[in-house]
């Protein structure tokens, strides 16, 4: 700022300033102005109820789809359930220790996005996400109740009375009884949901279920019905990362100024003026769930769900101008750089990359063996000699039995000359048999023993040597093979 | 001169900027919802309503530090104590149990005889690594429990026996008791005779150089040792003499170890644990020690084994 020169004069300082007037205070905070979105018919608008109706319906409904596992399993199609620590869908059975399937599952998801938004821009956002799914129902309830955009900002400018309050105490009833469907939906992916249900109204249900319940009634309410945008746009850290996700070439909501500028009234243009094809009805500003106006280019606020593209085409349908002055566009209109093309190298790396990870996942899938072993050495002491100068190693061998029926399996080990085993309880020979309960882990103290003998023959050089263990099933094929060291004193 | 404070906007985003300037980087202004302002008051007063109703400030009081203790009287060691309390009272059912039933009652109840391992095991970190090695693998003098050789007796109930009584305990009249003498140091044998001696013992195990001193040694040892480590040198368990015919050697098995235990004995202490520990923990103990791989099967038991 400039510095004052103070002038004194006998009359006062006619030059002071009031650099804080209250209408040139810079505003720190700002309060929300409520957005009033306008109903629109279109295509897009289509699309949009298409996903609606879709995620809805499967996240209410798959909790409820059965799919039969055999006696004992839970038939719940999807189902984590925690005590078991294992969840299900449909044929798959994940448990605890293989959670990388949900990385995997995570990646694939972050790829998803990377892949759409560098194609089409935040597609996600504008059709898929949760809050704009449920944002989206909710301003309906809200229309459905209190009427379209003119008669939402009447009502809110109206004094309160008893048809307002009316209107407003039932458009929030409706929400409520919404939002604790979508909490209530939400426990029934970790329990059995008939039962959960029955257990839910008789007020029987576990404690969590309740609070979770509750507190997700909560969410979506606040969320869907109260914060809406305020989300999108200040709380989301998507719209934040979009910016390194597009670029010239993607796709993107955008309007056409070259066509559109100078816009103008109808009216206008009647009286001669040479105007563009916006003839500034401000429906596409009427729409917009973010309260934006897309004339203003591409912003960080908009959720591009091309609700404008609909609006502004039904306008130009009407006046019979060629449709898409608002459309889904390069960035042409500003650098004439952008081709528009969804394949092109950067989406072809992001497809690549969601093969190559959906390959992994799939190929370990299919490879996934039903028995898993994990064999522990005994490290203290490392080796232990008899008195009859064999050496013996002991060895914890974890077998988890993911097979829904009781398993009989034998133990085995080779690899040195003369090694036999032992268990506890002084079973000997050259394999031990095991049962495994059913979907069940159990772990199995093995000793292996080396003879004298072998020693003496120099078996073992220099102290060290490797065994092989194998689990063997009732019918004699080889279910896992597995190397373990094995110690012995110097020689 | 212009006293009006200009509105500086941003050319590019077309947002007003604070004023502020560094090196020509300009703050945007772009204003705050009210709302995130009243939720930041919000944890503001929750902190306040936290520090009144949990432990919070501290400040000095007499020789030391202390703190506001918090209207709702909470502390984190009272919950802890509380969570021990509830693991104890769980433990108990089996501790009880442990303590009424017999080994091999123990044994077939797999869950029991874990929970005993498991007790066993942090008893004997707790109380007998010092000495036997946090493996169980022992010293020169302290025997190692994994391996097959035992100088009282490998079976669970021997063990159970050896932890109660201990060895040479000079405060259990039932401990387990023996002594070898000092055939040196008493005067029993000449040194020669040790010399012959020690040969004869190293020749049980193949390892004896000088035939002329066997031959002496085993007359001497017909005499003098037989009695308690057996013909051959096969030892005796109820007795705690041990097997010379053996690769284990607990205070050395060269010439010179073998001499020096002739000679002037050994004699190897072991507390008793009963009174020190409870039951349910001793016989935690020998189970335990017992599962290390060594130990010996009973009669009956071996027969059943597959
Ligand atoms: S900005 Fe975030 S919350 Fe909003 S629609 Fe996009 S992803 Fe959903
Ligand atoms: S500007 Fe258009 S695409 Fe963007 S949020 Fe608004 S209506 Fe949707």
């Amino acid at each position: 700022m400039e510095k004052l020169n103070p002038i004194n004069s006998p009359l006062g300082t006619p030059d002071a300033a009031a650099v804080n007037r209250a209408d040139q205070r810079d505003q720190l905070y700002a309060d929300r102005k409520k957005v009033y979105p306008r109903r629109v018919y279109g295509q897009f608008r289509m699309i949009k109820w298409v996903v609606m109706a879709l995620t809805l319906s499967v996240y209410y409904l798959l909790p409820w789809i059965r799919f039969d596992r055999g006696p004992g399993v839970p038939d719940q199609a999807f189902l984590i359930d925690f005590p078991t620590r294992k969840a299900y869908f449909f044929g798959l059975e994940i448990w605890a220790q293989e959670v990388y399937y949900a990385t995997g599952l995570l990646i694939l998801a972050a790829l998803g996005l990377f892949l759409t938004t560098s194609a089409i821009g935040r597609a996600w956002c504008g059709y898929a996400c949760p809050q704009t799914v449920w944002t989206d129902l909710f301003v309906h309830i809200e229309r459905w109740i209190q009427g379209d955009r003119n008669q939402r900002m009447k009502l809110d400018k109206s004094p309160w009375g008893v048809k307002k309050l009316l209107l407003k105490v039932s458009t929030h009833l409706a929400w409520l009884v919404v939002a604790a469907l979508t909490g209530g939906a939400f426990v029934f992916y970790f329990g059995d949901a008939p039962t959960l249900a029955k257990q839910f109204l008789t007020g029987t249900a576990p404690l969590t279920s309740y609070l979770f319940a509750g507190g997700l009634t909560f969410s979506t309410y606040l969320l869907g019905g109260i914060a809406r945008e305020q989300v999108c746009i200040y709380m989301c850290p998507w719209p934040r990362i979009q910016g390194a996700l597009v670029d010239e070439n993607t796709l993107l909501v955008s309007y056409d100024k070259k066509r559109g500028e100078p816009r103008g009234s109808l009216k206008a243009a009647a009286a001669g003026e040479v105007l563009g094809d916006c003839i500034d009805c401000k429906q596409c500003v009427a729409v917009c769930p973010t309260g934006i106006d897309i004339r203003d280019g591409f912003q960080l606020e908009c959720i591009q769900c091309a609700l404008c593209v609909d609006a502004c085409n039904g306008v130009m349908d009407k006046i019979d101008r060629p449709r898409n002055l608002i459309r889904y566009a390069p960035e042409e209109h500003v650098t004439k750089k952008g081709t528009g093309l969804i394949f092109r190298a950067r989406t072809f790396i992001y497809m690549g990359l969601i093969v190559l990870v959906g390959g992994i996942m799939l190929a370990s899938l299919i490879v996934r063996a039903d028995l898993d072993v994990n064999i522990i050495k005994d490290r203290n002491p490392l080796f232990v000699r008899l008195s009859s100068g064999d050496v013996r190693n002991g060895y914890v061998i974890r077998l988890m039995n993911k097979q829904h029926a009781d398993r009989p399996l034998t133990i085995r080990a080779s690899g040195l000359k003369g090694l036999t085993l032992r268990s506890t309880d002084h079973a000997e020979g050259k394999e031990l048999q095991v049962s495994l309960p059913p979907d069940d882990s159990a772990a199995f103290k093995v000793f292996a023993v080396l003879p004298a003998e072998a020693i003496g023959e120099g078996v073992l050089t220099s102290g060290k040597g490797e065994i092989t263990f194998e689990i063997v099933d009732m019918d004699g094929h080889v279910i896992s093979r597995q190397n373990a060291p094995f110690n012995g004193p110097r020689s | 001169m212009s006293d009006k404070h200009e509105k500086d906007i941003d050319q590019i985003s077309g947002v007003e900027t604070t004023g502020h300037e560094w090196d020509g980087i300009k703050e945007l202004n772009n204003p705050l919802p009210k709302w995130w302002l009243y939720t930041f008051y919000a944890t503001i007063l929750f902190a306040i309503g936290y520090t009144i109703v949990y432990p919070s400030w501290p400040f000095p009081s007499g020789d030391g530090w202390t703190y506001v203790k918090g209207t709702a009287d909470y502390a984190q060691r009272t919950d802890v104590a509380e969570e021990i309390g509830a693991v104890k009272a769980e433990q108990a059912k089996y501790v009880d149990e442990i303590r009424s039933a017999d080994f091999a009652a123990i044994t077939a109840n797999d869950e029991l005889h874990d929970f005993a391992l498991q007790g066993g095991k942090a008893a004997f970190g707790d109380n007998c690594a010092g000495c036997h090695g946090s493996g169980a693998q022992g010293f020169t003098g302290f025997p190692n429990l994994n391996d097959d050789d035992w100088l009282w007796g490998g079976t669970i109930d021997a063990i159970y026996t050896t932890i109660q009584h201990g060895i040479r305990s000079e405060t259990d009249p039932e401990t387990r008791l023996s002594d070898m003498p000092r055939f040196l140091a008493d005067g029993i044998l000449d040194r020669d005779g040790v010399l012959d001696v020690t040969e004869y013992v190293l020749s049980l195990s193949g390892k004896a150089e000088d035939e002329a001193r066997v031959a002496r040694g085993a007359v001497i040892y017909e005499e003098q040792c037989v009695a308690c480590h057996m013909e051959g040198g096969a030892g005796s368990h109820d007795l705690g003499a041990p097997k010379l015919s053996d690769a284990i050697w607990l205070y050395g098995g060269d010439r010179a170890a073998v001499y020096e235990t002739v000679a002037y004995a050994r004699r190897g202490v072991m507390p008793a644990w009963a009174g020190r520990l409870d039951e349910a923990t001793i016989k935690q103990l020998a189970l335990y020690v017992y599962s290390l791989g060594g130990g010996e099967a009973a009669p009956v038991e071996s027969m059943e084994s597959r």
